[in-house]
């Protein structure tokens, strides 16, 4: 017999992640073809190898550490503001990275807020560059995270569970041992192989904080092949090196992950009898609070005098990450639809697959790979912005799907058969049944994947020559150049327009979304 | 006439075997204990399940190999009847044209099937804004208007309140009165089968059994259905 019918059609979705597949794996090959074995790697390679891992290892394990506590006093109080404070937590995640590091430089930085403090007492200031400087940098953008996920762990745990224990009289500390010590066994090691992987490939952190023989990250280093001493065959290498990390990292990550730390839920307060003394949990929710608002609110109080004093070249540069931005977006949604449909319609594992190859890959390697293809072809400096959007939304490929993938087996599995029966073509259920029941989450995919492209400093920096630059490139340009008062302004504009995109989009998806 | 010819129906580690004659414009109940296999039928003959032996026959020719919405027959399930992004006419119009915009001789069908299930007025309304009799109502006259021979009923009532419930069912007595229509309609209470089948199908011991009068089939059960009806 012919196989079951499906209200929708899987072959567009099959096509589009052969595309992605075929961009990701080309750029791979790529890479790996044109890396020159025969130098090998020199000491300087080792160090950014060990440096990667070091600061890795040491940002997910503050992030971690730090995130419990603060789950904990979120998950077992009820205060007003308490939404609100979950729900930024959320933001770091559509964050541009240039913004926050400027911020953290404004309160942490040589003559940031914290060193005139100390200067006060005649103490020397803190110095940001380095090792700790990354750490601190990652540590603000995945406390924030690691709190979600943590705090999801402790949400999950059966109210009924902590009435039992408190039936039977367990203090707070029996209660520890009793419940949450082995849901933190279960969950953390999770949360740090997610983290780990993360900052495995960040890279505009450590080119801001980092560099230097002692502070670089391979993917920095790539960069740094690239455009000081353009040695492709170098910058290939280290893209295989990379490669071979996140790939071997990511699938830890996957293997050990459940939920996607954006989920909602988390506004529910616990129900504890323990009781115990408010003031650890106050400290706590306070210190994370103050942490993540004072850089935000020093780029918006710096930005405010700077947005008057802005040279017209940010004003275009906004223009074009607005564009890229765009551009970007649509791309993302045109790949992530059809392949969202084609995993709802049937077992699709290698549309998944290919979905989630994004997350194997560093924006860099696929940069990298995709300037060795194109430069027999093309000058790759007049392909930067096209190319920029596209290796945007193959990044941000992986968190659309898994937004969009649930929605859309919800509703075939929920609308398929009376579509069938009804004789509905495959292209009216989905333009009219799926597309329109799918617009909450369409929009908030959309949303995430215009503020990513929208603040990323990654493939640009790679492809773009001095007449062409992204706002985060060019916010990253004027603070090299001690620009500072421009960087701000230009830095709480690249706030308000990644912000404002994200809003925009996701509220849109959601206005008058029936339920 | 409906023909089951010697059929076997396959859902995971559990088969069904069926080898019954329908006649037309009949009204038949499908009854017998949960998990018996009731909706696994009535999904089987819908199109939303293959075969695994036998054949599908109406009125002569094989429809067992026809897409569901290819096959002459409306079918309501237990639930998501509608659309909940669409109004309710919008709703009834895809029973007309699943994949275009209607003619205005088409549109004036809507409004009369409309009509005929006392909704006059509330086209407009999305089914969110519907009473779940209302939402019924709606869903019947999307069946109205698709004039299939064929209806089958996945007990879709079963969320309503008793008098609700037997308001619609004698909606759907004169609705396939009037249109000839041939009604195979699942249900787990013999109430329901008594009130608008002349004939039921027991299903039990993994077999679907031929036709009875409802009648005396309840007034004389068989150990089976004497053990579900207890």
């Amino acid at each position: 017999m012919a196989e079951r019918a499906q209200p929708v059609s899987p072959w567009p979705g099959i096509g589009a992640a052969a595309l992605v597949a075929a961009l990701i794996l080309g750029t791979l090959a790529a890479v790996a073809l044109r890396a020159e074995a025969s130098g090998g790697f020199s000491p300087a390679d080792w160090a950014a190898l060990r440096f990667t891992l070091t600061q890795a290892t040491l940002s997910a394990l503050f992030s971690v550490l730090l995130a419990v506590p603060v789950a904990r006093a979120l998950a077992r109080r009820r205060f007003p503001g308490r939404r609100a404070l979950i729900a930024l937590l959320g933001a770091p995640f559509i964050l541009p990275v240039i913004v926050a590091i400027l911020g953290l430089l404004q309160v942490f930085g040589r003559s940031g807020w914290i060193s005139d403090f100390l200067g006060i007492f005649g103490l020397p200031p803190i110095r940001i560059y380095g090792l700790h400087g990354v750490v601190l940098a990652h540590v603000f953008f995945n406390l924030p995270l690691a709190t979600r996920l943590v705090l999801q762990a402790w949400q999950e745990v059966p109210a009924e569970r902590f009435r039992l224990a408190a039936q039977l009289g367990c203090n707070g500390m029996a209660m520890f041992r009793l419940i949450e010590m082995p849901m933190l066994k279960r969950t953390l090691p999770g949360v740090l192989a997610v983290i780990f992987a993360i900052c495995l490939t960040s890279f505009a952190v450590a080119l801001t904080l980092g560099g230097g023989p002692r502070a670089t990250t391979i993917e920095l280093a790539i960069y740094q092949a690239f455009t000081y001493d353009f040695d492709l065959g170098r910058a290939a290498l280290l893209s295989a090196l990379q490669l071979a990390l996140t790939a071997a990292t990511a699938l830890v990550a996957l293997k050990f992950s459940r939920g996607d730390g954006f989920g909602t839920g988390l506004d529910r307060a616990l129900r504890r009898w323990d009781g115990g003394a408010p003031t650890i949990d106050v400290f706590w929710i306070i210190a994370a609070a103050v942490f993540l608002l004072l850089p935000l609110a020093s780029v918006v109080i710096s930005g405010v005098a700077g947005l008057f004093d802005m040279p017209a070249i940010v004003f275009r540069a906004a223009l074009i990450s607005a564009l890229v931005a765009a551009a970007s977006t649509a791309v993302l949604l045109l790949l992530a639809l059809p392949m969202a449909t084609a995993v709802a319609s049937g077992r699709y594992g290698l549309v998944e697959l290919s979905g989630i190859l994004g997350l194997a890959a560093s924006p860099l390697v696929i940069g990298t790979g995709l300037f060795i293809l194109i430069r027999p072809l093309a000058n790759p400096t007049t392909l930067a912005l096209p190319v920029t959007a596209l290796v945007n939304a193959a990044m941000a490929l992986p968190f659309a799907l898994r937004i969009l993938v649930p929605a859309a087996r919800d509703i075939t599995a929920r609308h398929g058969r009376l579509a069938l029966s009804l004789d509905m073509t495959k292209w009216t259920f989905f333009t009219r049944v799926l597309l329109p029941r799918m617009r909450p989450q369409i929009g908030f995919a959309a949303g995430l994947g215009a503020a990513l492209s929208m603040g990323d400093l990654g493939v640009i920096a790679l492809f773009a020559d001095p007449q062409i630059a992204t706002l985060p490139l060019q916010i990253y340009r004027l603070m090299g150049a001690y620009q500072m008062q421009a960087a701000a302004g230009g830095a709480l504009l690249l706030l308000l327009l990644s912000m404002g995109a994200f809003w925009l989009l996701d509220r849109g998806g959601r206005w008058h979304a029936e339920s | 006439m409906l023909n089951l010819d010697d059929c076997v129906i396959e859902n995971g580690n559990f088969t069904l075997n069926a080898d019954i004659q329908i006649e037309v414009g009949s009204s038949i109940a499908i009854i017998g204990p949960s998990g018996a296999g009731k909706s696994t039928l009535l999904e089987t003959i819908a199109g939303f399940r293959d075969l695994k032996k036998g054949q599908i026959f109406w009125g002569g020719q094989q429809i067992s190999n026809l897409h569901p919405g290819k096959r002459p027959m409306a079918m309501l399930f237990q639930d998501g009847n509608l659309f909940p992004h669409l109004t309710a006419e919008q709703n009834i119009a895809l029973g007309l044209r699943p994949n275009g915009r209607l003619s205005r001789d088409e549109d004036a069908q809507v409004q009369s099937a409309l009509g005929r299930v006392s909704l006059h007025g509330m086209g407009a309304r999305k089914p969110s804004e519907l009473s779940g009799g209302q939402q019924s109502r709606v869903a019947l006259a999307r069946v109205l208007v698709q004039r299939r021979e064929l209806l089958l009923l996945d007990e879709p009532f079963a969320a309503l309140g008793p008098a609700l419930k037997a308001d619609m069912l004698d909606l759907v007595a004169d609705l396939v009165a009037e249109t000839q229509t041939t009604l195979l309609m699942v249900s787990h209470d013999p109430q329901d089968a008594r009130r608008i089948a002349d004939q039921t199908v027991l299903v039990a011991d993994k077999t679907v059994h031929a036709p009875a009068q409802t009648a005396k089939l309840f007034d004389n059960p068989p150990p089976s259905l004497r053990a579900y009806l207890g």
